[in-house]
């Protein structure tokens, strides 16, 4: 078992990118994107530099054109631009498409797209969600054999960066059972497929996600990702990979907002004495730093356990989303109430946190879905 | 490396395969069981007195402590396995003890060497339990205020006042004690550490009947106390360093303490058990929601202590993180306590009788209400976490 503490490597990992946000992307380049309206929601150089880097390859293997770094460095990054705000494909291709790739075991497909994440050419989403509510086992859209391809067709949601995606992992209802989990099948579905819209949304944290719509669309049997019926676990272990990377860019959050609250605690004078001064605030700063350190331990065992194939896994993974939903729910509340009116304008910066929180927390599932689930794998 | 410490477990497991009694490998049934050793102890079995002696002589009550004093001179790894070793067989603690936890480590930083090799020796082999004396009726959360002077007359010490909250102060055979041996300093800087025999004339001890109906602490009232200059530690009026020394050990316990006891009873399971499923979910869904936001945060809390322990280990100080390990483990242990109350609805009602063990579980969730105010209040310890670690003014 892994000590439960960041490496030389993954340290450097984590300064250079700290570094490197701080300079090129601080939080007021999130606010110059948003108030620009640039599409698609981030930087497409910014997202070259990333590249240069090296992001978009943290965990794809050396056989792809990747670094291999493996996903606690792809985790460091994530909380470090959950601090700065930082848009970017990081979650959507770099984790998730990649992810699904990778777990797909399919090596034609692999060896055509993830060297192309890499080199940063193309991003790929994942598009798997159906109602408002997180269900990743509901699957509508179909998918009708004719000869050596599939005819797909329905809708999917809140696809993250759907609109400049250049691929689609999609999952789809290849047989109807007793079980919902039995019967999907995982897909790559190139954007410029015939059949194929999306209808772009901007979101409160000023990130796009699209509505995808699917119309006879065909795909050829070698764009399958898995077993035809079984994608439902590379769906789950994808999904789980991204909760994790998720609840470590709300890491990020609640460190970052936290740690402004404590300066603006020790600045802001009221009655002729620093606000940092009653305890009225002091017990909640102090509460909420214990519920950052649990989050810090249980998003790094839950990275760990990704690299280390742990079959704590999926437990793991909804604990930190659980964890990390409500303690960057907590922070970055705690951020606008402690800062008083200020927290409340938007000339100030202590409130676009509590917006990414939001999306954050909601996506793959919110604090409720994983204790849920938590309770259902611990037996109860 | 691995491969002596691979020696050593395959050594200490075929030394508990042999010397720790088949009885001490079942779990206690209550803490009635536990063996605190002392002069006035009753051994319960001559399995429960051999497993005492037998780790007293190997000095693994105290397994990481010097040999020169008794102890079992254990590096960090090998503590390590002698735990998995001790929990793979489900061994009994040998022996319970604050001389261990508490005064131990304060004498093996602060004592002279006269006073390591005659107090410490005893204190692994259990054969002299302690008890503290730090709390005064005006001096709680306030402790630096405490009063009970210790006057010097020349070759001994003359001691006045009162101690409360002293934890099984009945059966204390010796008392480790802070006195106030300057009143005319700020508070911090008058007090002193200090230690005596509990047989000594003039200490009456009385016990204080809690909620729970049980009397695990007592009062303690001094009137002319000879104390002996030889059993005073550390520089004199610096006490209070080693009570704040002492006081992180306490805090610490208090806290493992908290997360051993989490590893014993999962609660979703027992209330699956007890409350009955319905396709494989409990079947009260609010108290499933209060269950899985409980264990959520107790593992979490495990994690956390895995990950400062190996923090610790690269090097990094504990400082006053202890502190909020303290909170928020007790928080924890009360809000599993109100939730097994909760799962066992009616029947945690019970007050006497042999089905409830005697009210063992109602009186178990009363003392924890407890958890949270000994030691230091959860409030001081908030306080401790704003001021130490966020720096926070005032």
């Amino acid at each position: 078992m892994m000590a439960l503490v960041i490496n030389e490597e993954q340290t450097m990992l984590r300064d250079a990118a700290r570094d490197f946000l701080n300079n090129r992307a601080p939080v007021s380049h999130h606010r110059q994107l948003r108030d620009s309206g640039e599409e698609p929601g981030f930087s497409r150089d910014l997202w070259a530099e990333m590249v240069e880097m090296g992001w978009a390859s943290i965990i794809i293997p050396e056989e792809f054109g990747g670094l291999d770094y493996g996903y606690t460095g792809l985790g460091l990054v994530l909380e470090e631009s959950g601090r700065t705000l930082t848009p970017s494909p990081l979650i959507s291709t770099a984790l998730l498409g990649t992810s699904a790739l990778i777990l797909s075991g399919n090596q034609q497909l692999c060896e055509q797209w993830l060297p192309q994440i890499a080199s940063g050419e193309k991003l790929v989403s994942l598009a798997f969600e159906e109602s408002s509510q997180h269900r990743p086992s509901t699957v509508e859209t179909g998918a009708e054999p004719e000869g050596k391809a599939y005819c797909l067709n329905g809708s999917k949601i809140a696809v993250m960066d759907g609109g400049c995606a250049d691929a689609f992992i999609v999952s789809v209802r290849t047989r109807r059972g007793e079980d919902p989990c039995e019967g999907i099948s995982m897909f790559l579905v190139p954007a410029d497929s015939e059949g194929l819209s999306t209808k772009t949304t901007k979101l409160l944290d000023n990130h796009r996600a699209c509505d995808l719509q699917l119309k006879n669309v065909m795909v050829g049997r070698h764009q399958l990702l898995g077993s035809l019926h079984g994608g439902c676990d590379i769906l789950r272990q994808t999904l789980d990979r991204g909760r994790i990377g998720m609840a470590a860019e709300m890491l990020g959050i609640a460190i970052e907002t936290f740690e402004r609250t404590m300066q603006y605690l020790k600045e802001r004078k009221q009655f002729g004495v620093p606000i940092g001064s009653f305890q009225a605030l002091q017990h909640r700063a102090a509460v909420l730093f214990g519920e950052i350190e649990l989050c810090k331990s249980v998003v790094l065992k839950a990275l760990q356990a990704i690299d280390e194939n742990s079959d704590q896994l999926p437990l793991l993974a909804s604990l930190a989303k659980a964890k990390c939903g409500q303690t960057a729910k907590l922070a970055t509340a705690e951020g606008i109430q402690m800062h008083g009116g200020i927290g409340m304008t938007d000339a100030f910066e202590i409130g676009f946190f509590i917006k990414r929180w939001r999306a954050l927390n909601q996506q793959l599932g919110d604090s409720r879905f994983h204790l849920d689930r938590f309770a259902r794998l611990k037996g109860y | 490396m691995s491969d002596d410490l691979d020696g050593f477990r395959t050594r200490t497991r075929a030394w508990l395969e042999t010397n720790c009694p088949t009885e001490m490998r079942i779990p206690m049934a209550s803490e009635k069981e536990a063996c605190w050793g002392g002069r006035e102890f009753t051994f319960q079995s001559d399995a429960q007195r051999l497993w005492l002696e037998r780790m007293g002589q190997k000095g693994w009550t105290a397994p990481d402590w010097p040999v020169e004093y008794g102890g079992g001179g254990l590096n960090r790894e090998q503590l390590k396995i002698l735990n998995q070793e001790l929990a793979r067989i489900n061994a009994r603690p040998a022996l319970i003890s604050f001389g261990i936890s508490m005064l131990g480590p304060a004498l093996l930083k602060y004592g002279n060497e006269e006073q390591k090799h005659r107090f410490l020796p005893p204190i692994v082999r259990g054969e002299i339990r302690w008890a503290q004396g730090y709390s005064e009726p005006n001096a709680g959360s306030d402790l630096a205020n405490l009063q009970a002077p210790a006057v010097d007359m020349g070759d001994h010490y003359l001691l006045n006042g009162s101690k409360i909250w002293t934890s099984y102060g009945d059966y204390g055979d010796w008392m480790f004690c802070l006195v106030r041996t300057d009143p005319d300093v700020p508070k911090h800087s008058g007090i002193s550490f200090m230690l005596f025999d509990m047989k000594t004339p003039g200490i009456t001890v009385r016990p204080i009947k809690l909620i729970s109906g049980r009397s695990p602490f007592c009062e303690v009232f001094f009137e002319d106390v000879r104390i002996p200059k030889a059993q005073q530690v550390g520089e004199l009026n610096k006490g209070w360093g080693i009570a704040k020394y002492l006081l992180t050990h306490e805090r610490e316990m208090i806290s493992w303490a908290g997360l051993s006891s989490a590893g014993s009873d999962p609660l979703g399971e027992t209330a699956i058990n007890v409350i009955g499923g319905n396709d494989g979910k409990l079947d009260d869904s609010i108290l499933r929601a209060d269950i899985a936001r409980f264990e959520a945060d107790e593992m979490a809390f495990a994690l956390t202590i895995e990950r400062i322990r190996d923090e610790v280990k690269a090097g990094v100080s504990l400082g006053a993180v202890s502190s909020w390990f303290k909170y928020f483990g007790t928080e924890l242990n009360k809000q599993r306590y109100d939730l097994m109350m909760d799962i066992h609805g009616n029947d945690a009602l019970a007050w006497t009788g042999e089905a409830s063990n005697d009210g063992k579980l109602a009186r178990d969730w009363l003392r924890t209400k407890g958890n949270s105010i000994e030691g230091g209040t959860s409030e001081i310890q908030l306080n401790i976490v704003a001021k130490h670690i966020l720096g926070l003014p005032g």
